[in-house]
């Protein structure tokens, strides 16, 4: 019994995403953002997108080229301070931006793909990041309740991919995106490389096929 | 600040980072601390981007595109690295691995309350992993220069900023001084080579504690 072949076309994947569609997005900086996908999206041009991303790259990089194309509503992450455009837009109010702890956010996202509703957690009580949460005590200390982030889509970059979409990532490159990949309805993962079924070792899989829905092999790389 | 003051203040910080800690260096100043850390310390350098054994800027044609710290600067690895996602890196924060952290400051009060993330209505991109830092690791070194860039003081009775977290800073490392927070107040530890007591308690926004024995010097 062999293991199912998700590797697809990238236009086909990108067009599974209606507008207003919930996109969580890998990457810290440029390792491990899924530029080619991101690329796509904004070829075919999706609007009023929610996007979850850490960051929001540096101006003319990544998640900057849907911001400047008009196709983000929303977006949440831990820190754009790297992009002037993103901030410039914030302050303009052309875009809605929630900020949360790096950690927060990362953790949020993990349970949303456990299968679990949310946290509690103490970080940021004395801070405006905790504000209008809802306060709950455990074993006598003050925490807030960090609700669980999921989202329709995850796109993911990957070093290696098999069909079946077991994923590697490289280096500093795997960041958010394990967590992103399952906490998604639809993970989509770009590879640097497709290697056949076998082709990475059982011990070495950062994330398993089953989160994943759809493998693009890339034939070429993208940054700017 | 004279880069002489500045070298000084570095190279002290330097000095607290001991063999066998677990160390996350924040963005700017505290990242030039390593400068100053012999290079044969035995030391675990954390980013919270996924690494745990981050290795020295590698030359040019070396870099590796996938390797960068938090800052974003191209790094290398060193034997033992590893590598990890976004949950795990704040899961060695948050349950008390760093045995040190050392972060930069807009304001810091003489109860440690430290403010170093946001300016209302002028800067406010977000505090990335500055939070978890500044609460759970063990022990949190503030650099910053002793006054800003007018002359007033960064070192406050309480913060005016949104804080970043509430009494939080262990000791805090100047161009002027060292400052200690202590259950009994901010305490005046040592002092940068040629600066008079008065001239810190001066420049110093919040009640300092100055012992009546010589100071230290650095």
């Amino acid at each position: 019994m062999p293991l199912p072949d998700k590797s697809c076309a990238i236009e086909a994947v990108i067009a599974q995403i209606p507008d207003r569609a919930s996109v969580m997005l890998g990457g810290f900086g440029v390792p491990g953002t899924p530029f080619c996908l991101i690329r796509e999206l904004v070829r075919q041009g999706q609007k009023g997108l929610t996007i979850i991303k850490n960051d929001a790259n540096e101006a003319d990089m990544g998640v900057d080229w849907l911001l400047k194309n008009g196709q983000v509503a929303k977006l949440i992450t831990s820190h754009i301070g790297l992009n002037s455009n993103a901030v410039a837009m914030m302050n303009a109010g052309e875009i809605e931006v929630e900020f949360a702890p790096q950690g927060i956010l990362a953790e949020r996202i993990r349970v949303a793909g456990a299968g679990v509703m949310g946290f509690v957690t103490d970080i940021g009580i004395g801070t405006p990041m905790t504000e209008g949460k809802q306060r709950v005590t455990v074993g006598g200390v003050e925490g807030v309740v960090e609700p669980a982030l999921s989202a329709d889509f995850a796109l993911l970059h990957a070093d290696r991919a098999d069909p079946f979409g077991n994923l590697c990532f490289a280096a500093a490159a795997r960041n958010f995106n394990p967590l992103m990949g399952m906490a998604a309805d639809r993970t989509i993962a770009e590879a640097e490389m497709l290697v056949p079924l076998g082709g990475i070792a059982p011990e070495d899989a950062h994330l398993p096929g089953p989160f994943v829905d759809d493998v693009v092999p890339l034939r070429e790389l993208t940054e700017a | 600040m004279s880069s002489n003051a500045k070298e000084r203040m570095l190279r002290r910080a330097a000095a607290d980072i001991k063999a066998g800690m677990i160390v996350n260096l924040g963005i700017g100043l505290p990242t030039r601390v390593l400068n100053y850390v012999p290079a044969d310390l035995p030391v675990c350098l954390h980013s919270e981007n996924g690494i745990a054994g981050v290795g020295p800027a590698p030359e040019r044609a070396q870099a590796d595109r996938n390797l960068i710290d938090a800052g974003g600067a191209y790094v290398s690895p060193i034997p033992g690295t590893s590598y990890f996602d976004s949950a795990l890196s704040f899961a060695i924060v948050r349950s008390g691995r760093l045995d040190l952290t050392l972060l930069g400051a807009f304001e810091v009060a003489g109860n440690g309350d430290l403010a170093n993330w946001m300016i209302p209505d002028k800067f406010s991109p977000g505090a990335g992993g500055a939070i978890e830092l500044a609460q759970k690791a063990r022990r949190v070194g503030v650099i910053t220069t002793h006054t800003d860039k007018r002359g007033n003081p960064k070192i406050l009775a309480a913060c005016k900023l949104p804080l970043t977290a509430r009494a939080c800073v262990n000791r805090i490392y100047t161009d002027m001084a060292v400052c200690d927070v202590t259950p009994e107040g901010l305490r005046l530890t040592e002092i940068a080579e040629g600066v008079a007591v008065k001239e810190v308690v001066a420049a110093t926004g919040a009640t300092l504690i100055v012992p009546d024995r010589p100071l230290p010097t650095f």
